[in-house]
Formats: structure tokens, sequence, C-alpha cells
């Protein structure tokens, strides 16, 4: 099976295998494990296959390869799109079904990026409604499997771009990242997931859920393909006035220098109580390794840690409450019948259209924006947002990257915290700080568990810096190889 | 900000069924009966939570909208970045239209707005 971007640009480039060999093989392995039938695993990653697309772009990169011409960086390689982001003609549900039905009449920036670097698009990938959850069960296309583990969640909310990669559906994926949904899933599934730095990449064409806080990044099997991914991604993009003009790095080299000297930084605070015994030790072995590849050891202080879970779940239910106003049933999705008037229209459309997850954040953050609440609440968690950046900023005057455990636990039950929104709110407790403060992090697998369930090291940089943790990111991944 | 908001006084448990109403209402959201009590409570579970933060002094500390404004300049955050207020080509308006769920083809159509 080829896994990695270097395995299909190979077989292609010496004319091995053509690449739409390579695309009918992906199609025909999500055939056989991801739907209903009998006998498939039913992983439930993909919510519509652009196959004529991805086809035809397989037959492009075809040619290519048989002229002998230079090949694209991701010639041939199959590629999932989670589906809050658009694809012209393809459905974009947002995994919600208030969009069902709709087909944007443009591609996503990411998207026409990785076609124009020779990629070739599979089709959507299911998450949680609006990329609102850790589990991936806010769907309203139900639930995501976990291939490591059909009996468990695989993380959300990027859970099916996460899920696709693992099983081998697809090489390399698109996730979005609020407050851990690309990092989170990838610990949860034993893949890469990289959150870039806010303003790194474009979200132009991305269904917004909270403007300050969205980002969008790759899943992949290894360090190098998400640094690829990157290369390919990054940049800025004239239609998102949010994206920056800062140089792209070179990604792809940084990957194969070596480590030694750098300074890496443990926050005391990310291995406290509620850490699960068999990630603490993965990751403090992760830690030890990479002492034992030439990194300096640092002990770090993020001392207002425990306060990004709530911090977030002001700011990003407040964003929503705003953004998810446009889904009124007049341009596009869902229209509810037999309403008679425009308010009714709206409410009744909103409704039906929405699960509950949505409505929950929507009147947590309509709440905290309401008259007589918006200092207590919305204007408190801005300020302790600029704390928690500043606690990374100086952690950052001392040390190049910062390690730690993903996610407290592995892989959960499916079902297991439902009916507890709290509980499923604590799965991202290590991983919000970093989307709050705008830094890049990436979530490498370093291990598992005895019962064979992935395990996630953190790795956070500074804002730009994606070339650094990418470098420890493969340290670390090499050492799990040692 | 002080220790007399919402935060601290009327807090955990506090939001009442007139409230969650009241907010359905202001953000166009019809709740089923079924619905409403679950939101009462999954809300002030949630707030509880969120009364965490004013154990924080943030006196002095600004309010933080968006990370470049952490940086010191290393993200450009003047508007130097915009684009040439130029004119050029946008999605076709045929295109926009064909995804309404009710158009004539030039306007979005919606039931009647002046309600008597």
């Amino acid at each position: 099976m080829m896994q990695t971007i270097d395995e299909v640009r190979g077989a292609l480039a010496a004319g091995a295998v053509p690449a739409t060999a390579i695309a009918e093989q992906h199609f025909a392995r999500i055939a056989a494990d991801d739907g209903a039938e009998p006998g498939s695993k039913h992983i439930n990653s993909f919510l519509s296959l652009s196959r004529e697309r991805a086809l035809a772009q397989a037959a492009k990169m075809d040619d290519l390869a048989r002229r002998g011409d230079e090949l694209p960086l991701l010639a041939g390689v199959p590629v999932g799109i989670k589906d809050v982001l658009t694809m012209q003609g393809s459905p974009a549900t947002a995994g919600s079904k208030i969009l069902e039905g709709y087909r944007p009449p443009y591609d996503a920036t990411t998207v026409a990026r990785l076609e124009a670097a020779g990629a070739v698009l599979l089709g959507k990938l299911n998450c949680d409604e609006f990329a609102m959850g850790s589990s991936n069960e806010n769907s309203a296309y139900g639930v995501v499997r976990n291939p490591r583990a059909l009996d468990r969640v695989p993380g959300g909310s990027s859970g099916g771009s996460a899920a696709a990669v693992a099983a081998g559906f697809a090489v390399a994926s698109l996730g979005t990242d609020t407050g851990g949904s690309i990092r989170q899933p990838a610990a949860f599934c034993g893949v890469v997931g990289l959150l870039p730095t806010y303003g790194r990449v474009s979200r132009y064409g991305l269904i917004a859920f909270a403007s300050s806080l969205d980002r969008v990044g790759p899943l992949t099997h290894t360090v190098k393909d998400a640094a690829t991914m990157l290369q390919v991604l990054a940049g800025k993009d004239e239609l998102d006035a949010t994206s920056s003009d800062r140089p792209v790095d070179d990604y792809v080299g940084a990957v194969a220098k070596p480590v030694e000297g750098l300074r890496v930084g443990v926050p005391a605070e990310y291995f406290g109580e509620g850490l699960d015994a068999e990630v603490r030790v993965a990751v403090e072995r992760t830690i030890e390794q990479l002492r034992a590849a030439g990194c300096s050891i640092h002990p770090v202080s993020l001392p207002h840690t425990r306060y990004a879970v709530p911090t977030y779940y002001v700011l990003a239910t407040a964003e929503a409450s705003s953004n998810l106003s446009r889904f009124d049933g007049v341009r596009f999705g869902l229209r509810a019948k037999d309403a008679n008037t425009l308010s009714a229209m709206f409410k009744k459309t909103r409704d039906e259209g929405f699960g509950a997850e949505v409505k929950r954040r929507i009147l947590l953050g309509t709440y905290a924006l309401s008259a007589g609440y918006y200092d207590a609440y919305y204007r408190k968690a801005q300020q302790v947002r600029a704390l928690i950046t500043r606690d990374f900023l100086s952690a950052f005057a001392d040390v190049d990257v910062i390690v730690g455990p993903m996610t407290p636990t592995p892989a959960f039950k499916l079902g297991e915290k439902t009916d507890d929104p709290m509980a499923m709110y604590l799965a991202d407790i290590y991983s919000v700080a970093a989307s709050l403060a705008g830094i890049c992090g990436v979530s490498v697998p370093c291990g598992e568990t005895a019962e064979g369930l992935p395990i996630g090291v953190q790795i956070m940089g500074k804002h730009f810096d994606e070339a650094t943790i990418l470098r420890v990111g493969s340290a670390a991944e090499a050492s799990q190889r040692g | 900000m002080s220790e007399t908001g919402p935060l601290a006084g009327e807090a955990a448990g506090k939001v009442t069924v007139d409230e969650v109403l009241r907010v359905a209402e202001l953000a166009n959201l019809e709740l089923t009966a079924d619905e409403v009590p679950r939101m009462q409570r999954d809300l002030n579970a949630v707030l509880g939570y969120i009364a965490q933060l004013n154990e924080l002094d943030t006196a002095g500390v600004p309010a933080m909208a968006q990370v470049g404004e952490m940086l010191g300049g290393l993200i450009e955050t003047d508007g130097a970045l915009l684009r040439a207020d130029s004119v050029r080509p946008s999605i076709d308006r045929a295109a926009v239209m064909a995804a309404a769920p009710e158009s004539d083809g030039r306007f979005f159509k919606v039931p009647k707005v002046i309600e008597r």
C-alpha cells in the first residue's frame, strides 16, 4: 500500500504505476471499507466522492509522467478534503443538514493549490457539524469509526480527515483546527496533524466557525509529508485578507536537518492531574529520545493553561453565533417548508437544520455577547486570551519548541461522552491554548497503549516557525523507528 | 469585569427558562419544548465552568481580538495588505442563484417580510 507522497511520486516518475491506477486503488479501498455494505469496516469517513474530477486530474499527471516532464510536488497523490472547505460542484455540507444539497460554485484556495500541485482530490470528508466537536459524533451524517479501534471515536472535528489517512483511503487530507480539530484526531488515529500559524494558510472557501481561531492544515502519515503539504498550502492569498505575506520557509528541507542544539521546553502544566499514565510514559520517553538526539530539555511554565478551555468556549461560541447567522434558508441549502413569514422561515429552517451541539454553542455565544453580559464574558475572555498568549511569548524567549502530550487520554469509546458537553470539551485541554495564541503545532504518533491505541506527542512552535516544529517532529518520528 | 458582574453574582446555575427563550429569540432559533430544559441545563453547566475566569485579575490587560495584535508587527495589522480596490470578475451570478432554495434567477425569493 502506498502511504507516502514520495512513494506515489516515485512510482509515477519511474513509470511503475500510473496515477489513474493509484486513484482507482484508493477508490476501491473506500468502496470496500468505508460504506455500510456487509463485510465493510464502515469507517464512514467520506461524505461524497469526486471521482470524475479525480480521474481527470490523474490522467493529466500520467500525461506529464509519460512526456518525462518534471512532476509537481503532489503529482498523483490521492487527497481527501474536510467537508467544511469548498470544491466547485461538489456537495459542501459542513456535516450539517442545513447545507444539504448545496454545491458551491467555487474552490477554496487550499483546494485549488493542492490541485495545481498535482494532487488527486478524491472527495469530501465527514466531520463534526460546522467543525464543532471532539469526537465526530456531532455529524448529521453519522459517526466516523476509528480505523485503529472500530468501537472508538476518531476524534474531532476533523475525524473523517484523520480516519481516511489512517485507513489508507487517502495519502493525505485537509482538516481544519479551531481548538484542536486537526491535532486531536491525528493523535487518536495515529497519524500526523499539522496546525499552521494563524495567517500562514489561506481560509478562502472555508465555512467559518470562529474567525479569529479557524485554521486549515494537513493530516498525513509522515512528518515529511506534512511538510510537503504545507509547502504547497502556505503563502499569501489575495482572497483572504488575514493571510500573511511573510516569506514561506523551506519546510521539506527543514525536516532533514539534525535537531542537535535545539532547546525543548517542557511545561509542567501539561503533565498534571487527568493525564493518562500510558500517554505520560510515551510522551516522557519521546522527550528523552529528543535529549538523546542532542536537544537540551528545559522546564517552562505556561501558568494560564487551565483557563484555556473556558476562554475558548466563550470566544469560539461568540464568533460562531455571529458566523452561523448566515444560515437562514435564503441563499443556500435547506429552507423549511410551510413558513408563511420571513422570520418564521428563519427560525424553522435553523431549528430543522442545526443539530444539538450547534444550537448549544449558538445559544452560549449569543448569551455571552448579549447586553449586560458582554464585559463579564466576552471582554474578560479576550483579556485572558492575551495572558495565555503572553505565557507562550515569554516561554519562547528561552526555548525553540514546547513539547507535551497532545491529548489527556487515547481515543475514547463511541457514545462515552455524548451526554456530557463539559466532559467532551475537556478532551481539548492540551490543544486549545495553542489555538488561542495563534502559534503553530504538530501532533506526531509516539507509541501506543497496551491495548494498541495510538498516542500523540505535540510540538508547539513560535509564530511562523513551522520549520522548527517539523524538524523536531521528524526527530520524534525517527526515534519511534529506532 | 468587577466582582459584582454576572460571573461572580448570578452565574452558575442561574440561567432561567425565560433567558434561554430570550437568547433563542435573539439567535433566530426556535427550540422545541424538550430542547429548552436540556439547553438550560447545559448552558448552566458550561457557564459554571467558565466562571473560573473570574479568579484572574485582568485589570489593565488589553482585550485580544486578533493574534496579530500581540506580535509587535510580526503580522501586519494596519491595513497595508488590503488588495487594490479595483473592479474584477467575481463568481457568475447564475451559478450563485442556482444554489438558492428559491430564486427567479435574478433575486432570492423569500416569504413575506411585513407580518400582520
